[in-house]
């Protein structure tokens, strides 16, 4: 694993970056909460990478520990998501966010 | 070298299936793109150490979270109906000032990271060496984890109960 020597911490951090922007960028554009979703997950997910990077720059396992926590938390977070996103459909006939805002926020 | 070349391949691949993943019309191709984006993170894992990390990568993201909306894509059954709702609500337009600001927040992190240099250490750390650390000082947060998981099953299951429609006066 010598090679490995060479890859610098900061590219992996600017994939976790581009990552979180792109996932960010998905959150804003889209109106198909499906979609929506799918966008936090590719979030989570480069937050997930963050902490793999920082736990192979100090060679420590916390880092895949929390990746782990971060992992539940996005289990967590989709079940009730799609759950919520099955409700919407029932009720609006409609995947679009913007027909959910009884509260006309 | 050639886990240099890995990550980077890997790094694109991620990176374009991503972008390709949000600009999608229709839901199952986004799907399998993002699939494909959360396998080139997983060898991004691996090249960086975490050869567990990357097999739960495969196992719990690509393998059970993505099936969970494999299962309500089938469930809702949209079709081309789904397609052309699609292309009604995401117009070309609308990517122009979001796009901007997202660049804007890239173009911030990217100066912050340009005035540090420092090589990964690359040491392989095993499953054995996360085990040992998750039971030992971080058991809360497996409790905490584990309570979490049980909230959002009781969620899930609350939620995808059809009496909910009763509330609208609809019949079940």
């Amino acid at each position: 694993m010598s090679a490995a020597l060479t890859i610098p911490m900061e590219h992996g951090l600017l994939l976790a970056a581009i990552l979180f922007s792109i996932g960010l960028l998905g959150v804003m554009v889209r109106r198909n909460i499906i979609f929506i979703l799918m966008s936090l997950e590719i979030m989570l997910n480069a937050c997930a990478m963050v902490f793999i990077i920082a736990g192979a720059h100090w060679g420590q396992p916390d880092g895949q520990i929390m990746f782990m926590l971060i992992l539940s938390v996005a289990a967590a977070e989709v079940a009730v998501g799609l759950g919520l996103l099955l409700q919407v459909f029932r009720r609006f006939d409609s995947l679009d966010i913007d027909k959910a805002n009884r509260m006309r926020g | 070298m050639i886990q240099l070349g890995l990550f980077y391949i890997a790094a694109t691949i991620t990176i374009a299936s991503s972008l390709l993943a949000i600009t999608r019309h229709n839901a199952s191709h986004a799907l399998i793109y993002l699939i494909v984006s959360l396998l080139g993170s997983a060898i991004v894992f691996y090249v960086l150490g975490a050869p567990f990390a990357a097999v739960l990568e495969v196992l719990i993201y690509a393998g059970a979270i993505m099936v969970l909306f494999v299962f309500v894509i089938m469930m809702l059954n949209l079709g081309a109906a789904g397609i052309k709702n699609e292309q009604l609500w995401l117009k070309p337009g609308m990517w122009i000032v979001p796009s901007l600001l997202c660049l804007a927040l890239l173009a911030e992190i990217l100066y912050l990271l340009n005035s540090s240099s420092q090589a990964l250490s690359g040491a392989v750390i095993g499953p054995k060496a996360v085990g040992i650390e998750l039971f030992g000082p971080y058991v809360l947060a497996v409790e905490i984890a584990s309570m979490l998981l049980l909230a959002g099953l009781v969620g899930a299951y609350h939620l995808g109960r059809r009496y909910l429609l009763d509330m609208r006066g609809e019949s079940i």
